[in-house]
């Protein structure tokens, strides 16, 4: 099958939803599919072989935050050309109804268009103005995928209409076959995200870890991530702060091999999660987690099953839990055993086979995506095409 | 004078152009319904073939077998207005006959079984997705035709109103190790 897939975000820049496309991309060339990736990249960033670029992205104040987006006269031709040339069967959105490449390849294409919806943000008022002008685009998708039951929910009540879940997909055997670090092992919290994002959760781990180094004054506290590590630890007592680890940006070697040698896999995050992969890596590697109450993460853990769930931005609550997590061996055993179980649903194998099912139905009998050419469309339905 | 005669004559253009719009935007609407409908028939007819299969195939016990043979032949047999009621069902039979994760494992196990239970598997996962997507086809297409501009102009022409596919779907437990989906 030839696969077309849009990503909005830059490739050079690292994301859940491009990691996520890259990942996709190369588990259906692995299988003999033919893929193709529109991404926004700078000209100079090297890219796979796989990857085709958009032009640069330009950084645009939208949502709260300055995002950097795709759109314009340079950007719409770019993307046509694409569609010409690539003469897909299937074209897999991910984000279509972000002012982005998503969005404008829905409004130049045509036939069997997948739209993947990764975020559950509240409808914002850009998005209510703008509905009349996004229906017409967004009606064109054949089939829409959530990638998690909550964000399924939102989209129901933003855009109307309906949408199959399949969870976004991890290398499970990659994070489980990871070799521990003894250095990263005996009484060791985990975190990974950024410092210096408060939607992380950082802050309320930090609020957290006077209680818990009270009760366990052998714990110590790993954090992997980008941003100002001195920043992070002001607010911990002086005595404290040796007790916390930066390790910077890790690889993905190294991220697995921490999960692999953590005792407790702490994800305070206090919003903005329509999934929670980094959960899935956790258990993938045998990490026991415990994560705020999130919809999103209750969802990945299996409503609390595969791991242990505290009340969201209670540093109390978290402070417990790990307390009683990091001196339970047999809580921790189980959560692992359960925890290792349960992710299976979410290996690329299982993941990659339900996408491609989705591309199935949708080109059963279609034709293959082309150019939506309105011009010659309208002179058509005039009768002033000569054949 | 003639201004005002060709601000009008601008303005009905443009109301002209934007009616024509509006029906090609209808018109997709409908082919994306067809397309959709039809994969719903492909998907609906693949899971009562298996489900037919697997029960004259002898590896399931008599009285199973009848009642799966039952609920598929039914299903595919069904006149166009009973069609929601035989699929509902026919899964309500899947669902009583693979409710226990031990059936499919002893259709697992008999020669040719593995293969035989894929397919039941990919077929009633594939079937909530097709309804999904062809429903999710109808509801943009209602939304537009309930529209005053496509009303009062008739730009939907004969085409009979869409209707969504309502049906049970709900697959067996065992066949479903998914959340949501």
């Amino acid at each position: 099958m030839r696969i077309g897939i849009v990503c909005p975000y830059s490739w050079d820049v690292p994301g859940g939803v491009q990691f996520h496309i890259r990942d996709l991309a190369e588990h259906l060339i692995g299988g003999g599919h033919e893929v193709s990736v529109l991404a926004p990249a700078d000209d100079d960033t090297p890219l796979p072989p796989y990857v085709v670029s958009a032009g640069r992205a330009v950084p645009v104040p939208y949502n709260g935050s300055v995002a950097r987006l795709n759109f314009g006269f340079l950007s719409a031709a770019r993307v046509r050309r694409w569609l010409r040339e690539g003469t897909f069967d299937v074209i897999h959105i991910h984000e279509p109804a972000s002012p982005s490449l998503g969005l404008l390849a829905c409004w130049a294409a045509q036939g069997p268009i997948v739209a993947t919806f990764h975020t559950s943000n509240p409808r914002s008022r850009a998005m209510i103005a703008a509905y009349p002008i996004l229906q017409p685009a967004l009606e064109k998708i054949s089939a829409r995928i959530a990638v998690s039951e909550y964000a399924r929910r939102t989209l129901v009540e933003h855009l109307g209409g309906d949408a199959v879940v399949i969870p976004n997909g991890v290398d499970v055997d990659f994070f489980a076959g990871a070799e521990p670090k003894a250095e990263w092992q005996g009484g060791t919290l985990g975190f990974i995200g950024r410092i210096d994002e408060p939607r992380k959760g950082l802050p309320v781990l930090m609020r957290a870890l006077p209680r818990i180094l009270e009760a366990r004054p052998d714990t110590r506290l790993l954090v992997a991530g980008r941003g100002d590590e001195e920043e992070a630890v002001a607010s911990l007592p002086a005595g404290m702060r040796g007790r916390v680890e930066f390790l910077g940006m890790v690889s993905d070697e190294d991220k697995a091999r921490l999960l692999r040698s953590v005792d407790v896999y702490a994800a305070p995050n206090t919003g903005g999660e329509s999934f929670g992969i980094i959960l899935v890596e956790a258990m993938s590697a045998g990490a026991p987690v415990l994560a705020s109450d999130l919809d999103a993460f209750a969802q990945v853990l299996d409503q609390g099953a595969a791991g242990d769930l505290f009340a969201n931005e209670d540093a109390e609550a978290l402070a417990a839990a790990a307390v009683r997590l990091l001196g339970d061996a047999d809580r921790r055993a189980g959560l692992r055993e359960r925890g290792s179980a349960h992710v299976r649903r979410f290996d690329w194998s299982t993941v990659g086979a339900d996408i491609l099912a989705v591309y199935e139905t949708v080109t059963d009998g279609a034709a293959s995506v082309a150019e939506d050419d309105r011009a010659t469309g309208l002179r058509a339905r005039w009768g002033l095409v000569r054949d | 004078m003639i201004e005002t005669f060709i601000w009008i004559v601008a303005a009905l253009c443009a109301i002209g152009l934007y009616l024509s719009w509006t029906a090609g935007r209808l018109d997709r609407l409908h082919a994306r319904i067809d397309a959709a409908r039809a994969a719903l028939d492909a998907q609906l007819l693949r899971r009562a073939s298996v489900a037919q299969e697997l029960a004259t195939s002898g590896m399931l016990d008599p009285a199973a077998s009848i009642v799966l043979y039952q609920a598929a032949h039914a299903a595919r047999q069904a006149e166009e207005d009973q069609r929601e009621v035989a699929e509902s069902e026919l899964s309500q039979a899947l669902r009583a006959v693979f409710g226990e994760p031990e059936q499919m494992e002893a259709v697992q196990e008999a020669p040719g079984g593995e293969e035989a239970a894929g397919e039941l598997a990919a077929a009633v996962r594939r079937v909530p997705m097709a309804r999904r997507f062809h429903n999710d086809a109808v509801r943009a297409a209602r939304a537009l035709r309930r529209h005053r501009k496509v009303r009062w102009f008739r730009l939907a022409g004969h085409a009979p109103f869409p209707m969504a596919f309502e049906m049970d779907d709900e697959p067996p437990v065992a066949l479903a190790a998914r959340p949501g989906g």
